[in-house]
């Protein structure tokens, strides 16, 4: 067993220090400076990048959960060993007086 | 408390309204530690069936011995947190399982769970649906949709390192239990999954087995908004603050 209990930060914490340092990073984007000229189509891609990671997040998220539906694994089984098992339970129980 | 005996095994089966299925999986627990040459209790915590589960257990209890069956019962709807404290205070062994007495877990897995603990030094093992060839048998596929996206969120937002937190079908050593039981507040679903939660966070470790859920009441009892709300309402509790 531990013999420390770890200082636990709570996950909507840990959610909420990494969305301020990702926010953070974000919005310290410089406009271009005067002379210098950064490739427009960078700028153009980052700006909306909040909206294409949560977009991203949520096609990520309706492919995992149809993924994992995708093989349905129905345990039909295992459904129908324990019928068996029951029917097997059935008579020793009844010999040693149980009343089903 | 009683002091624990080496490896012995205490199940604690709360049950409430399980006169017909009581005995048919007290029968499959006694065949599967018989067979796998477990020393095993398993303790009935029956809220006060009025089906007469009661009866039917001490009729078990007469048939298998009072020193395998013991019979713990209260007098009425208690709640789950509250069974497991009232169970373990009798438990002799030192790893208890906790399992749901309807036949929706198998027995056969016992054998399972303890081979994992041995073979990772667990504090835990849980059961799981959803990993590995684990699966659930009777679900429609709303009820696996709802399951599998309940599921997903809680790995998002939680990141809990097991994947079936919901899950009622686990091994736990019993100091593990009994420290976990101090510390949990939730009920129901919530319940199952804060415990795995304060589980990580006090640093013990936790192994998987998949396992086969076979539902034979999902037709009657369906999955409704009530308990989703109550659902989320736990996650977001848990995110906030564990």
């Amino acid at each position: 067993l531990p013999s420390l209990p770890q200082a636990a930060i709570p996950p909507l914490g840990q959610w909420l220090c990494g969305l301020a340092l990702l926010g953070s990073a974000w919005a310290a984007l410089p406009p271009p400076p005067p002379g210098l000229q950064p490739p427009a189509p960078l700028r153009q891609a980052l700006l909306p990048l909040p909206v294409y990671l949560l977009v991203a997040f949520g096609c990520y998220s309706l492919a995992t959960v149809g993924y994992r539906l995708a093989p349905p694994n129905d345990c039909e089984e295992a459904a129908a060993e324990l019928q068996e098992h029951i029917r097997a339970a059935r008579p020793p129980l009844r010999r040693r007086g149980l009343r089903l | 408390m009683a002091a624990p005996r080496p490896e012995r095994l205490s199940v604690l089966l709360p049950t409430y309204n399980e006169r017909d299925n009581l005995p048919l999986v007290v029968w499959l627990l006694v065949r599967t530690f018989r067979d796998s040459g477990i020393d095993f209790e398993i303790i009935i915590i029956d809220d006060g069936s009025p089906d007469g589960t009661q009866e039917i257990a001490e009729q078990l209890e007469k048939i298998y011995g009072s020193d395998k069956i013991l019979l713990r019962p209260r007098p009425r709807k208690l709640g789950l947190g509250t069974a497991y404290i009232h169970g373990m205070k009798h438990a002799t062994g030192n790893f208890i399982v906790i399992m749901d007495a309807d036949l929706s877990h198998h027995p056969k897995f016992i054998p399972e769970f303890i081979r994992k603990q041995k073979e990772g030094n667990f504090d835990i093992v849980s059961g799981t649906r959803y990993k590995g060839n684990g699966g659930v048998y009777g679900w429609d596929l709303r009820r696996k949709l709802i399951s599998r996206g309940a599921n997903f969120l809680t790995q998002v937002l939680l990141r809990p390192g097991a994947s079936d937190l919901t899950g009622s079908f686990r091994l736990y050593r019993k100091e593990v239990l009994q420290k976990l039981m101090e510390k949990c507040v939730s009920k129901g679903y919530v319940f199952q999954m804060e415990m795995i939660v304060r589980a990580r966070q006090l640093g013990y470790t936790i192994g998987e087995v998949p396992i086969s859920f076979v539902d034979r009441v999902y037709g009657e009892s369906k999955l409704g908004g009530n308990e989703i709300v109550s659902f989320l309402k736990g996650l977001l509790t848990l995110f906030a603050t564990t």
